[in-house]
């Protein structure tokens, strides 16, 4: 639905439209205006830090303020910015390259998204209400158990809200691309978006579960008096670590796999191509995924688990370098001989192989265990993590957007300010974090409120701030260039880059109902098969017929607010038992909202073959 | 395989001097300077795995920017549509295995790099120190030797020293980066490290684990003198008289004022081992007041009176009475005169 008919509906029922939709696309738009949201507040929260870091001794935050700023733009950037972004990708995208009409489960995708809103939300409550969580985004038991206020509280409840959310997503994918793939296309024949949107749901399925449970443990330490942390009373605080790590290194992959996905897609694509090595591609991204469940005590090198412990965490870490060494190569032997375009979705991939390659290769540096106890908590690992969550991550979801913008709104945004904003953006990363490796090794750990005067950190600092300016600027630019286009971009049609998925195959924005047959597959990259040896469009694998569509529902909406209430209730009845009235009230709107979901039909409706013949023509 | 590896080793040793000589960090704080055992160690492998990503890194870009260059689409071939290739067996082996081989040559150092700094067999003979981490100082307590410190940790040159580490609160974690790595500092068991200087120095010392709003203010230092020197330190230290009356007036105020207002409930002088707050004992010859000021009287009149403004969260405000400026101003003299020894920062050399 374009933004120009909904306007003729009226502002009401566009919104309604929004609030009660289970389409895919729709839910896509949902994630990506809230992903972008949090990623243009985590993007403040970055400014903040940066220009209490302009020079030595600084006062623009106090350490309390600090402290609450570094929490969230990191706990913001990882949970509520990328991860929704990705999952908005995947949402708008997987469906359609497995010429799918929606996901396996509606109805729980749109609870999926109003979970990760409204848990969101719950968190950044915190700024208004007394402080916002100050313990890292790792959260470190016993200084999260101890910090005062009701801050990690929010912390508590609004990740285990939207991990909810996050964790039905990845089972949604699961079960759309095991069942709903169109005749044809069989595992081996998936693009590698599609591929590593299944890769990143298993790791989802696997890694939450002990985020939720590390959660829980720390919620009741908090609110409930019990002492799993607390070393006084014979409970152990390490373990919260091992908890963390153990969500927290697959939350790596889940992130950077996609963007893998997309990148494989978009140099495929513009250097008129097949991806090189597919099959090792496929494997490559399913050994990291396996690999990175095995890796979590890198991260805990310095909490004196013993050699042994070291050794075979450092050796496992080692190993990963291997399959995306692979990936690497794979990707410049995709481009070799090709003819290659270079645009704004491609400048964004080019960018990411040097830069990925470096945060790649401080990962290994980082895995000797030795040089890690040099390394670990100091701006050396603050710009291994960024090269590769900018470098790969963010420069993927941007590579990803300007790629597939056109299918999502039928406008291709525009190349002049796409150029801008990637310079500048580009250039204010290295700047800021490539001189972070030698600060850290100079002497300045992370999370530093202040350096001091005459320790040799100022210059590094300033020319880290000025590049994180830069980057705002180059945000800044992409924001605009999204107003301008949606008001006076460039019409796309179905196929504006010469595609080779199936995505490619229909009209953009796709109709509601995506594919009017189910296309049959012939082969990777099928629409570049129909073009190059068919008749150049798909063949449909049904003849024309009705086509059932699902019911929209409110019902999702409501029993996020359900949580949402019941949150605050938590949170607050540790002051006043009095709030545990919010919990029951919050509790139960969530359960009668899925007492009704369980109990009435909802039978869904058919678009008509008469109707899908009359819109052809 | 040795002297190659020296010949490189001094090599980028001297590159890196060059680095640090145009601001690459400031001697005794910097990683890229190792004056001890542990640093050296680290940096060993930080140099080998640069060398190695290095060599990863230039084929990358080689082949990166020769593929952009030659393959960009190219004016009148818009058409051109390329091979489909779909993949090179011996291509995709070769960038299997070398990966596999370089990974193995940083592997094997770096295994054993590992199990040599977790050796703990000299323990029963060597020094061996507790060290305690709170918010936001540090405590020193020299085992079998009856001496306790906070804030400036002094070490004998050459000579493997043991840290058995536990925090009071929160996790922590010891850091001076130009003797060694770090280790955490967690209230749940005890870590030990050993550090070894090669030189003397004052060494900086940081806190690395976030513990709170002034985590960053949380340095210490190590204090490397000559073993000698060391020596008479101990016996220097274990024989202070906590009672002793300082030589002048406005001391001795300042030291019935300390006492009055009921400083060492908290704050002990000697050997007592009681730590809430920052034993005393050589305050005087503390290279820094709180870890961070300069040692002044200035300065130390406001931290006394006033310590949440230069350390937010610290656990000393609003635990006493309030002072007047002359009370704060007699204990700050009574303070800067608790000099017991004649080896100080000063003995180490800068």
């Amino acid at each position: 639905m374009s933004i120009a008919a909904a306007q003729k509906k009226g502002f009401g029922a566009f919104i309604w439209d929004y609030l009660t939709t289970v389409d895919h696309k729709k839910i896509a738009h949902l994630y990506l205006v809230g992903g972008g949201f949090f990623f243009l507040l985590g993007g403040l929260e970055a400014m903040f830090i940066r220009i209490q870091l302009i020079k030595p001794e600084n006062d623009f935050l106090s350490a309390g303020l600090y402290n609450e700023m570094i929490t969230m733009h990191g706990t913001t950037m990882i949970f509520l910015a990328a991860m929704p972004l990705l999952i908005g990708l995947m949402n708008a995208i997987m469906p359609l390259q497995i010429g799918a009409r929606d996901v396996a489960f509606p109805f729980l995708n749109s609870l999926g998204f109003w979970l990760f809103m409204f848990g969101g939300i719950l968190l950044n409550c915190s700024w208004f209400l007394g402080g916002a969580p100050d313990a890292g985004w790792t959260s470190y038991t016993p200084l999260s158990t101890q910090s005062p206020g009701h801050g990690v509280d929010f912390y508590v409840l609004g990740l285990q809200i939207s991990g909810a959310g996050t964790l039905m997503g990845g089972i949604n994918f699961l079960v759309t691309i095991v069942t709903m793939r169109a005749p044809g296309m069989t595992y081996m024949r998936m693009p590698l978006f599609t591929w590593t949107t299944f890769v990143t749901s298993v790791l989802i399925l696997f890694a939450f579960p002990a985020l939720t449970v590390g959660l829980f443990l720390l919620m009741f330490d908090r609110m409930f008096g019990s002492a799993f942390f607390d070393v006084a009373l014979g409970g152990n605080a390490v373990i919260w670590q091992h908890l963390f790590w153990i969500f927290g290194h697959p939350e790596v992959y889940i992130l950077i796999l996609p963007a893998f996905g997309v990148f494989s897609d978009i140099l495929s694509t513009f250097s008129k191509k097949r991806l090189f090595g597919y099959t090792a591609m496929v494997f490559a991204t399913i050994l990291i995924a396996f690999l990175g469940f095995m890796v979590w005590a890198h991260h805990m090198f310095t909490v004196g688990l013993g050699p042994v412990a070291n050794a075979i965490f450092a050796i496992a870490t080692m190993a990963i370098a291997v399959p995306t060494g692979i990936k690497i190569f794979n990707w410049l032997a995709t481009m070799w001989g090709g003819s290659i375009t270079i645009n704004s979705a491609m400048l964004w991939s080019l960018a990411f192989i040097p830069s990925f390659t470096i945060g790649g290769m401080t990962g290994v540096m980082l895995a000797s265990a030795v040089a890690d106890y040099q390394y670990h908590d100091t701006y050396f690992v603050v710009a291994h993590f960024h090269y590769v969550i900018v470098g790969g991550v963010v420069f993927g979801i941007l590579a990803a957007l300007h790629y597939w913008w056109p299918k999502l709104f039928g406008k291709i945004l525009n190349e002049a300010m796409g150029k801008w904003a990637f310079w500048l953006f580009f250039i204010g990363f290295h700047l800021t974090f490539f001189i972070q490796h030698f600060l850290g090794l100079m002497g300045m750990p992370r999370r530093y409120w202040v350096f001091l005067e005459d320790q040799g950190l100022d210059t590094g600092n300033l020319v880290s701030t000025i590049g994180a300016l830069l980057m705002g600027l180059g945000g800044l630019i992409f924001v605009i260039n999204i107003i301008y286009t949606a008001f006076k971009g460039e019409n796309a049609s179905g196929d504006p880059w010469d595609g080779r998925t199936l995505e490619w195959a229909i009209p953009s924005p796709p109709p509601f109902y995506n594919f009017k047959q189910t296309p049959l597959v012939r082969g990777l990259d099928p629409l570049w098969i129909e073009k190059t040896e068919g008749k150049g469009e798909m063949t449909g694998a049904e003849p024309i017929g009705d086509i059932h569509m699902p019911d929209g529902s409110i019902l999702p909406f409501i029993m996020s607010i359900g949580f949402f209430i019941a949150g605050f209730g938590f949170i607050y009845q540790t002051d006043q038992k009095a709030w545990l009235l919010a919990v029951f009230a919050g509790m139960g709107i969530a359960l009668l909202c899925m007492l009704i979901r369980s109990l009435k039909d909802y039978h869904g409706y058919h678009i008509t073959k008469e109707e899908l013949e009359r819109e052809a023509d | 395989m040795k002297g190659w590896m020296g010949k490189v080793k001094s090599v980028f040793l001297l590159s890196l001097l060059a680095l640090v000589l145009a601001g690459c960090g400031k001697e005794n704080l910097t990683a890229f300077v190792p004056k001890g055992y542990g640093a050296e160690s680290s940096m060993n492998l930080i140099i080998l795995s640069s060398l190695i990503m290095l060599f990863v890194f230039i084929i990358v870009f080689l082949v990166y920017v020769i593929t952009l260059v030659r393959f960009r689409k190219k004016k009148g071939q818009e058409d051109f549509v390329p091979k489909q290739v779909e993949g090179n067996k011996t291509l995709e082996t070769v960038w299997t295995v070398i990966p596999i081989i370089l990974v193995l040559v940083l592997a094997v150092p770096t295994v054993a790099a590992t199990f040599d700094l977790a050796d703990e067999s000299g323990a029963k003979d060597g020094i061996n120190i507790d060290v305690t981490g709170n918010q936001y100082w540090w405590h020193f307590s020299y085992a079998g030797e009856e001496i306790q410190t906070s804030q400036d940790l002094y070490i004998p040159t050459g000579e493997k020293v043991y840290l058995n580490m536990q925090s009071s609160d929160v996790i922590h974690s010891l850091w001076v980066p130009s003797i060694s790595g770090k280790m955490d500092v967690s209230p749940e068991n005890e870590n030990t490290m050993y550090i070894e200087a090669n030189e003397e120095g004052v060494y900086w010392g940081k806190c690395a684990e976030l513990c709170g709003p002034s985590h960053s203010l949380m340095d210490f230092k190590v204090v490397a003198v000559s073993p000698e020197e060391y020596e008479q330190w101990v016996e220097e230290m274990k024989k202070v008289d906590p009672e002793a009356q300082p030589q002048d007036a406005v001391a001795q105020d300042g030291k019935a004022a300390f006492e009055e207002n009921n400083c060492m409930s908290c704050h002990a002088i000697g050997s007592s081992p009681a730590a809430v707050g920052p034993n005393l004992t050589n305050f005087g010859d503390r290279s820094k007041i709180a870890g961070i000021l300069e040692p002044t009287k200035e300065n130390l009149v406001q931290w006394i009176r006033d310590p949440e403004s230069i350390k937010p969260g610290n656990k000393m405000t609003g635990n006493y009475p309030e002072l007047s400026e002359e009370e704060a101003s007699n204990i700050a003299e009574y303070l800067l005169q608790l000099q017991p020894s004649e080896i100080t920062p000063e003995s180490a050399g800068n």
